[in-house]
């Protein structure tokens, strides 16, 4: 049977070979994701790279070489303190995401005996992502507002003499709507890369006498790393990218780089607000490819 | 002892996951209840009565905007992205299985596509679009956003699925005198079919849900999620929890059938 199945492979080579120079198939299969990604993604950054160095009033764009754009942006106190604030929110939602998705991931792959129930326990963490993220903002505000959920329950078994002010609109109540958000982007690859692990390599562990701590730390944490890190790279990205949830999440009282840049672009100060989306997207890059140096994805897929 | 250490591990863990899943769903349980809030009720409980109200002011306009509207570009647009992500993710995935001059470069601008930050692509469709001269909208600006939202989920699932995809199929295939169209049609596919929906949910739901990337690209029409944004600031009645209700529950009926098409493809699907 193998031989079989050898053969053909092994005559096709050549010929395959012979073709491989003049073959187009691949090039004409990726053209359209080149095309739309190069029109949608790699222009449009180019061409904010470029306006970030033009002169504008409040009615148009002129195009120029200045470093104004840069100067104001990195000169100016409010901008390092809201850059400050961004990376706050983004290792604490790190933080927090890593930690509630390695044990919801570990409890699906390693205590939930049937791959079924683990499939429809996998989904009920999955659906809600599919859901408008805004309305899932807006539904904490029943829960966390003044007269929420949260506060009438603690008055009324008397815990608390009167409401707690800063559960809505305040930057718990970003960190929460963000871990609300984003936990899913930790759970999903750090479960696929435990469902990797073959199970005899904790059997051996335990064999050659490994407490349950010694296995979990040195053999199903250092395999999970590539997991955990490509859900850090999620998590990472979509915090320093955001700008709806800091804004109705805290009332308008705190700052993230992206708000800052919205706020920029309603005012039309188009090269201003691309000055910051080059020194953001710098950082953000700079970041990932921080991560990329632990893991490589394209082996993880 | 060990297996006592075990299960006491499995219900501490298994109490956090039930936790995670009431964090999951606890708020949006809440707008749901509140959606049937009374005439005179409140953004918060006590339920005020129940009533159809706030659900019945959806529909009329100088409420909440342009609900009908919105909806319905929003739910064009994802149909759109929805084919085009199937399609090109398909093809770029099957491009990925040859060597070919920078297929390296083209994936990774896939993952950069994914984690350049929303509103600085929304700003660079903007400009483009601007210096161009060409009018911004929903069909064109807004679908090309979405794309390069939806694109890279598509291709990296892909890439994922033919990664675990044995050649032996096609070589087998071939050996019984197929045609490399056959092959792909008669074999490849079917065998694919469960992925490909999945990444047309993807491409759905993502660009329903979708409104970071829209913010500067929609014109002068409203998509769904941008409807929404703006009634946070100005909006105080639970006409508001409605409408959430309403775009959840459409969101559960799509992943509902996409399921329900997932199973039957699969289960049409001769034993591999």
């Amino acid at each position: 049977m193998t031989v079989a199945l050898d053969q053909p492979v092994a005559a096709a080579k050549p010929a395959r070979r012979g073709r491989f120079s003049i073959n187009v198939v691949p090039y004409l299969q990726a053209a359209p994701l080149a095309l739309i990604l190069g029109a949608f993604l790699l222009l449009p950054i180019l061409m904010i790279a470029v306006v970030s160095f033009w002169d504008y009033d409040f009615a148009a764009m002129y195009p120029d070489f200045l470093t104004t754009n840069y100067a104001d942006t990195l000169g100016s106190w409010v901008t390092w303190k809201t850059y400050l604030n961004t990376l706050k929110y983004a290792g604490i939602v790190w933080a927090l995401t890593l930690f509630i998705g390695f044990w919801v991931a570990y409890f699906l792959a390693f205590h939930i005996r049937t791959t079924a129930m683990q499939m429809v326990l996998f989904l009920v963490c999955t659906v809600p992502f599919l859901t408008s993220n805004i309305i899932r903002m807006i539904s904490w505000i029943p829960v966390l507002g003044r007269n929420g959920l949260v506060n009438s329950t603690l008055v009324e078994i008397g815990l608390i003499p009167k409401p707690i002010e800063w559960l809505l609109y305040s930057e718990f109540a970003v960190v929460l709507a963000m871990v609300h958000l984003y936990t899913l982007f930790m759970v999903t690859p750090i479960f696929n890369t435990l469902m990797r692990i073959d199970k005899s390599l904790i059997e051996a562990a335990r064999d050659a006498g490994a407490s349950g701590w010694q296995v979990l730390w040195n053999v199903i944490i250092p395999l999970a790393k590539p997991g955990m890190a490509i859900g850090t790279i999620f998590v990472v990205t979509l915090v320093m990218a955001d700008f709806s949830t800091v804004q109705v999440m805290s009332g308008g009282q705190s700052a993230s780089v992206a708000l800052m840049m919205k706020n920029q672009m309603s005012l039309l100060q188009y090269p201003a607000a691309a000055a910051n989306a080059v020194v953001l997207l710098v950082l953000v890059l700079l970041m990932v490819a921080g991560i990329l140096r632990i893991v490589d994805i394209r082996k993880e897929l | 002892m060990s297996h006592d250490k075990r299960t006491f591990e499995f219900y501490v863990l298994a109490a956090f996951f039930a936790l995670f899943v009431l964090f999951l769903y606890g708020p949006l349980s809440a707008i749901l209840i509140l959606s049937f809030q009374g005439e005179n009720g409140g953004l918060t409980f006590p339920l005020n009565g129940v009533s159809l109200h706030w659900f019945a002011n959806l529909f009329e306009r100088q409420a909440v905007g342009d609900f009908g509207g919105s909806f319905k570009r929003s739910f064009i647009l994802g149909l759109m992205v929805m084919i085009v992500t199937v399609v090109v993710s398909l093809l770029a995935g099957l491009a990925f299985r040859q060597k070919f001059r920078g297929a390296t470069a083209l994936f990774y601008l896939a993952v950069a596509s994914l984690v350049v930050p929303s509103i600085i692509i929304s700003l660079g469709i903007g400009v483009v679009f601007q210096q161009i001269g060409f009018r911004p909208a929903w069909y064109t600006s807004g679908f090309g956003a979405h794309l390069t939202w939806t694109l890279p989920f598509g291709v990296l699932i892909m890439f994922a699925v033919f990664n675990r995809f044995s050649p032996a199929y096609e070589e087998a295939a071939r050996d019984l005198g197929a045609t490399s169209w056959q092959t792909f049609a008669h074999v490849v596919l079917p065998m694919i079919a469960p992925s490909l929906i999945g990444v047309g949910l993807f491409g759905f739901t993502l660009s329903y849900d979708e409104f970071a990337r829209t913010l500067m690209t929609s014109g002068t029409f409203n998509t769904l999620p941008l409807e929404i944004y703006g009634m946070t600031t100005n909006v105080t009645t639970p006409v508001l929890y409605a409408l959430g209700t309403v775009t959840t529950v459409f969101s559960f009926l799509v992943i509902l059938l996409t399921l329900g098409a997932i199973a039957y493809v699969g289960g049409r699907r001769p034993r591999a």
